[in-house]
Order: structure tokens, then sequence, then C-alpha cells
């Protein structure tokens, strides 16, 4: 035990470097083979995230959300389900806080009324979530193709509701509804991107999530559930209601961050609410191999590669793209090296 | 003129096949008999190329050969037909029989498969979709796809088991057909019944090794004692029998499906016996603990545990009262990634908040008491085999009533089945529970049980204390010869 765990940490950390290395030779490759000093590159994306106050504002306000959705993602992903119906939980989460938040501040606190939005946001997402998991335990839908019809459906229910029923005063429009009554927006210091309590809650999910992971019987059974559901029939858990119970944790963290989205960042429901987080969060949690401790870190870079993206077709005439680029060749790079690592095991 | 003359397998330091000749002629049914883990399976994948022998040759009309796969095996007329089906369930009749063939003429296809169906007067229409068909109709069809490729040597693993009687007589049929047009079928079986109706010649294989070469006509004791020979009678007294109150009760259940179908089921187990399930592997004994630890449910009769509100039908969850082990521990019973302690955390119930020691001293105890060689935080996926067991057994929980096991020693050397089984002995005695396990390995079951069922043609064919059990009586029942099945 004492001599496992460093060399654990060893093993960790050189897993870490090949893909560091993989991912980044990959990309300095594809750039040269375009013609464009990865340097460039580099220093373009760094100018563009964290040289300045102002633009790491910008990347902690993609940080926030795309942190609590990848805290959601933890609880399925280690319950052994690919919820790619991430995407589609942030925007019910989002039209679940529209729908108290366009109503005005009710004659409550508005500190009342946005905590209420924020729990209603959480439970939004929850139920397709829950959904999700209903259609695999009851019809037998795969929670993949499951979670790609709901993030169909709840594109299509955000746009009925910005054209219809929410639509602003005279006019139907994709840009979205009413903005919301000012008291209602959550609140941002003036030059920050973000909103301080927006910020908290995420990273408030972040530590609520590793305690009930790790340090709890229930986060103990989703794993076990993931890892074997035959044998966790064997010590009587139910995978059933286990994975159920993590499809509405994690759908529930989703729904918080499209609530976040239109508390605190536009102050009304547009169609793009989820700017794509959810898929996005996806890949941070497939390069955290499911791992809580490195969540957080991954998506900092990955929310300052966004940022950064930026900054590439003014200063360099590129598309921002690269970014995903980029982002896709670290996840591609760290499913390898886990693969591989795997065939050695097998091979032994 | 098929001829395996001194075939030798080794898998790592265990010793498969040991000399083994056979000769079979053309135009003849040959039988291979044996019992579990006898070597016959092993001998049939060595001849169809799937393993590769580490000694000895294989003629074929003289001709030395060198199957090294399915493919080579069909080129050169060597088929098999699996004991599973081994076909596309989704696709149709007609699909399956040209799948496999390089040439793709439906057509032609067509009108060999009629041809061949009628010459064997099989009904297979070839628009029919394959899953809808009985495993005797695919088992027709797969015959159809191996002589319709060529194959001149037919191998058949215990192809009677699941099939229906009229199917029986039909296949037993064809392979007469077979034989009168002077193909070598050779017959993996291990119904008497089967061989003194089929053969012309049997092999008798045990532990690796042939022990016995007859011709027709055959004395099926003579066949018995060959298969069974070193099988000792009991030494010392039977363990007793049932003192305790009922458990678990079987009223003309049904289950399963297919081969590992199980019908009229109706006993009782009771408090304090050991009842060993025995039989040819895959004759219902898996079947029947599923039943009994509720995974599966009955398609008609119930289960039911006793005083658990007594009539209600068994849900198909295990409560704390019942446990089952598996025979594959790590791909059923355990979670290879996670450790010592994560396992004893999870089958044992406690607070909902888990500090980094908790269940720490448990399982420390745990590993002192079971002697497993492990640490509590290794992962279970490094414990060997029997440390895994060992585990599994740690982890019965004391109130446990039932203990479900199936092939409970396997993979385990002569010290960990012995330490297994005094471990279980202690918890029977300690508990008045009683523990019904399923063993291919005969042996086991005379020494350890007290009750034993014997498992053939999808029913329970015997039910005795184990202390009226002679090896005599067990090896005919498992082979099918039971003047009268006990009625339901």
């Amino acid at each position: 035990m004492s001599s496992s765990a460093p060399r654990h940490h060893f093993d960790s950390l050189a897993q870490f470097l090949l893909i560091a290395l993989l991912a980044l030779g990959a990309v300095s490759l594809l750039l040269l083979a375009l013609g464009i000093s990865p340097a460039t590159i580099a220093i373009t994306l760094a100018k563009g995230s964290v040289l300045s106050w102002q633009k790491f504002g910008h990347v902690l306000s993609i940080f926030t959300p795309l942190l609590l959705a990848s805290c959601g993602l933890l609880f399925t992903f280690r319950a052994g389900l690919w919820n790619i119906g991430v995407e589609g939980q942030v925007v019910l989460g989002a039209i679940a806080a529209t729908t108290l938040l366009r109503q005005g501040s009710l004659g409550l606190p508005p500190g009342l009324v946005l905590c209420l939005a924020m729990l209603l946001a959480f439970v939004g997402g929850g139920l397709w979530g829950a959904l999700a998991g209903w259609l695999k335990h009851r019809g037998g839908v795969n929670e993949i193709f499951g979670g790609l019809g709901l993030n169909f459906v709840a594109q299509g229910l955000i746009l009925w509701l910005i054209l219809g029923p929410w639509k602003r005063a005279g006019i139907a429009s994709m840009s979205g509804t009413d903005m919301f009554a000012r008291e209602l927006w959550m609140f941002t210091p003036p030059g920050w991107r973000v909103a301080p309590a927006a910020l908290a809650i995420a990273l408030a999910a972040l530590l609520f999530s590793a305690l009930l992971l790790l340090s709890t019987r229930f986060g103990l059974r989703v794993r076990a559930v993931g890892i074997n559901p035959l044998a966790a029939r064997l010590f009587a858990i139910n995978p059933a209601r286990t994975a159920l119970a993590a499809m509405i944790l994690g759908g529930g963290f989703a729904g918080l961050a499209g609530g976040l989205q239109v508390a605190a960042v536009y102050h009304r429901l547009l169609p793009p609410i989820s700017s794509g987080y959810g898929y996005l969060a996806l890949l941070v949690v497939m390069l955290a191999n499911s791992r809580v401790a490195p969540v957080a870190p991954i998506c900092l870079l990955f929310a300052a590669l966004a940022a950064g993206a930026i900054q590439l077709p003014i200063a360099l005439q590129l598309d921002s793209a690269l970014s995903g680029v980029i982002q896709g060749s670290c996840v591609l790079s760290a499913l390898f090296v886990h693969g591989w690592r795997q065939r050695l095991k097998g091979a032994r | 003129m098929l001829e395996l003359t001194n075939i030798e397998k080794r898998f790592g330091r265990l010793q498969a096949l040991r000399g083994v000749c056979v000769s079979a002629r053309e135009g003849t049914i040959h039988g291979l008999i044996g019992e579990n883990g006898a070597g016959k399976s092993t001998l049939m994948k060595v001849l169809t190329g799937f393993v590769h022998m580490t000694g000895g040759e294989i003629r074929l009309r003289g001709n030395r050969v060198h199957p090294g796969g399915p493919r080579d095996a069909m080129a050169l007329g060597i088929g098999m037909l699996y004991q599973e089906p081994l076909d596309f369930p989704q696709l149709s009749v007609l699909e399956n029989f040209i799948a496999g063939q390089a040439a793709y003429a439906p057509t032609a296809a067509r009108q060999r498969l009629a041809r061949l169906a009628q010459d064997f007067s099989f009904h297979l229409r070839a628009d029919d979709l394959v899953g809808d068909l009985t495993v005797g109709e695919r088992q027709q069809l797969e015959l159809l796809r191996l002589i319709d490729g060529g194959a001149s040597v037919l191998i058949l693993d215990e192809p009677t088991t699941g099939i229906s009687a009229q199917q029986q007589e039909v296949l037993f049929a064809a392979l007469r057909r077979l034989k009168a047009t002077g193909a070598t079928v050779l017959l993996v079986s291990h119904k008497l019944e089967e061989i003194d109706l089929l053969c012309d010649e049997v092999t008798v294989l045990r532990h690796g090794q042939v022990v016995a070469r007859r011709s027709r006509p055959f004395d099926r004791d003579d066949l018995l004692q060959a298969m069974f020979d070193r099988l000792p009678e009991r030494e010392g007294a039977a363990p007793k029998a049932a003192t305790g109150p009922a458990l678990l009760v079987f009223d003309r259940a049904c289950a399963g499906s297919g081969r590992a179908a199980l019908s009229g089921l109706s006993l009782t187990i009771s408090g304090g016996e050991i009842v060993g399930l025995a039989g040819i592997d895959g004759s219902g004994q898996n079947t029947f603990l599923k039943l009994a630890g509720g995974l599966l449910e009955p398609t008609s009769g119930e289960t039911r545990l006793e005083g658990e509100h007594s009539g209600a039908p068994r849900r198909p969850t295990l409560g704390v009262d019942t446990v089952y082990l598996p025979a594959d521990r790590l791909a059923e019973g355990l979670f290879p990634q996670l450790s010592l302690r994560e396992h004893h955390l999870l089958a044992s119930p406690g607070r909902a908040l888990l500090t980094p020691s908790a269940g720490l001293e448990e399982t420390s105890r745990a590993i002192a008491v079971h002697g497993i060689k492990g640490e509590a935080q290794q992962p279970v996926q490094d414990l060997s085999g029997g440390n895994q067991q060992r585990l599994l057994l740690s982890l019965i929980p004391e109130k446990t009533r039932l203990i479900l096991m199936e092939n409970p020693t396997r993979g385990l050397d002569v010290h960990s089945a012995r330490s297994t089984w005094k471990l279980l002995r202690r918890r029977l005695a300690d508990q008045g529970a009683a523990i019904v396990f399923a063993s291919p390995d005969l042996d086991e079951v005379m020494r350890e049980a007290s009750r034993i069922l014997v498992f053939a043609a999808n029913r329970v064919v015997l039910d005795i204390p184990a202390g009226e059990a002679s090896s005599h009586i067990l090896s005919r029942a498992i082979t099918g010869q039971v003047d009268a099945p006990i009625a339901p």
C-alpha cells in the first residue's frame, strides 16, 4: 500500500504527459502541414484567454457552465451511461428557469426568485435526464439514442417557445425572448464577465459531486453499477434505480448550467442557449477518464482554448474552429492511451 | 478413414489431452463419450482447428492434415455442429445457408437448400427468420449448410440436448442417411441410449486419455464403468441430511427456454441441507440455481422462500437472506476495479457517509479469518481465483439462510477447494443455512453433498439422500438411464 500509492501517482503523471505530448504533436503537425507556426497559434490563444483580466473573465464565463455540465456527466459516466442527452438537459434547465424569471419578481425578493429559478432549472434538467433513463429501463432505448432524440425535442421545444408563446411583444424573432426584469439579473460586478454567484454555484457543485461520488455509499454504488451491473444485483443493489438516480443528478447539474446561462449571462432565453457546452462537457469527462480530480483543470483548459480561439480570425484570419480541433485531439489521444494501456494489461 | 494419432494438448500446466488415438472409418458413426472435463470438446476443437495440438498427427484419407482454423477444416471437409447454434438469428434461413460461401448465388442456393431439405425430410422454409426457428430446426439448417459446404467428416456435439423427441427422430434418420452416403460422423454424447441406437464404434475418454474402445453391440454397464471408473465410493459416512425447517419450495416450476430449460420442478429444500446438483454441464443446473435465487422468474408454477410472506412469488432480486455465487466470479460476481474494502462496504449495510478508513477493520478481519492473500485496498482483479472465491465467501452476510453456488471450486487448487468447503460447513453449522451447489465434478458432489439432484434432459431425474447414492446410480442417471423419472 505505502509503496503502491506513489507509483500510482507516477503512472498517472506519465499517462498525462503521454497524452499531452501526443495531442500537441498531432496538432503541431497539422498546423505545420498547413504552413502555420504552432508557436504563433499558442501565443494568440494565450493572448485571447489568460493575458488580461477581461479576457480571463470570458474564460470563466465558459468555465462555469462547462464545469456544471461536466459534474453532471461524472455521475452518469461512472454509472456506465453515455449521457449524450446532456445538451438537451442544459436546454431544459434554461427553459425551466425562464418559466419563472419571465414572470418578473412577483412581489418576492429578487434573490429568492433567482434561487427558485435555479431550483427549477435543476428539476427541469433532472426530469429530462430521468426521461432518458426511463426510456432505457422501460423501453429498452439505449441512452445514447434516447439522449440524442431528446436533444432534438429540446431544441424544437425552445424554438417553439421563443417563436410562439414566449415571443417578444409584436415580433417573433430568433434573437430570443424579452429581457427579464432588471432586478432578476444575477449580479455581475462592473468589468467582470461572469457573475460571482454563478461561479460559486459551479464550484460548490464540483465539491458536492466529489463528496457524493468519492465518500458516500451512493457514490460507491454508482461506480459498482457502472463496472458490473450483473454483480451489483448479487450485492442487492438495484442497477436500474441507481442508474436512474445518476441520470437525475446528472441532468440536474446540466439543467443548472442552462439556468445560469439565462439568469446570469443572457438574461433572456435564446435558441443557442446551451452554446454546445453539453457536448464539450462530454469531451471533458472522457478526457478525465470519469475521474473527479482532473475535471476542473480540464474545464479551465478547454474554456481558455474556446475563449482564445475568438482571436484567431481577428489576428490570423484562421477559423476559430481550431480550438475544437485541439480539444478533439486531446480526447482522441486520451482514449488512445487508455485503450492502449488496457490492451497491455489484458496481454499480461 | 480419419485417424487421430497420439494427440497431445497442453494448456499451461494442464494436460488436457494425453496421447489420444481415435480412428473412424467412412460410412460409420463413431461415438465419443466421457464425463465432464474428459477432453471430448478439446479433441473436437483440435480437429476443427479451434485449438492447436501440441503433439500428434491427424490423417484424413491417408494424408496428413493441419487444420489451422474452422475455415481450413471446412476446406478439408471437416464440419462441426456446435452445442449452441452458431448462426445469425436476424437473417433468413436462406441467408444463413449461403453465409460464408464465396459466391453469392441465392437462386442456385435456394434450389440446393430445397433439394437437401427434401432429401433429409427437414421442413425448412427458405424465407423464415432463423430467430423464429426452434433449436432443432436451427440445427437442421446448420447440418445442411455443412453438407452443402462439402463436409465429409461431421462432428456433432451433444446434438439432442434441448430438442424435441420428434426432431430427435428426424436427426437420427439424417445421421443414418449420412452414414449410408459414406460420411464419417463423430458423435459426442453422454446419453448411452443414443450411442446404442446410432454408433458403430465408441471411444471412451477420461482425464484426457483414451480408456476404452468398443464396437457394437455395447454393454452399457461396461461403458459406464469405463466412463466413471475412477470414482471412489464414499469414504466414511455421508454428510447428514436435513433436520431444519423448509427454506425453499419449488411448486411445479418451469423456467428457461431451449437447451437451458427446466420443467416440472417440485421439491423442498430445508435448512441444514447441502444439495449437490449433478449432471452433464448445461442440463439445467444453472437454471435451477437462478430460479432458486430469484434471478429468473418461473414461466409457470412458482418458487418461494418459506417464511417470507408465504405464498407470494419470489421477486427477481436477491434479498439479504439469499446469496448467489456465480462460477465466473470476476465477470458476474465481483467488480474487478474495486478494492476488497469497497466490496465489503457494498456488501454490508451501514452509514451513508464513507470515511477513507470505513470498512477497513472489517475487511482486515475477513482477510485474516478467510485466509485471503491480498490487501484491503487492492483491486480484486489482482487476486488469484482462490482468493476471489474466499473474498466472495467472506462477503456472505451473517443472516444468509440460502447459499447458492455455481461450481464453487472452479479453478481452485486442491488446497483452496478444501478450505472453501471448510468455510462453508462452518457457516452451515453456525446458522442452519442451506447450501445448493452445482458442480461438474462428481467427486465433489459425492464428497460434500447431503442430498443429490441429478439433472438430465431438462428435468431432475434423480433426487436422493447422499447416503443412498453410489457412483453407479449417479452415473446411470447422468447418462439418462433412469427407470422411472421422479414424478412432478
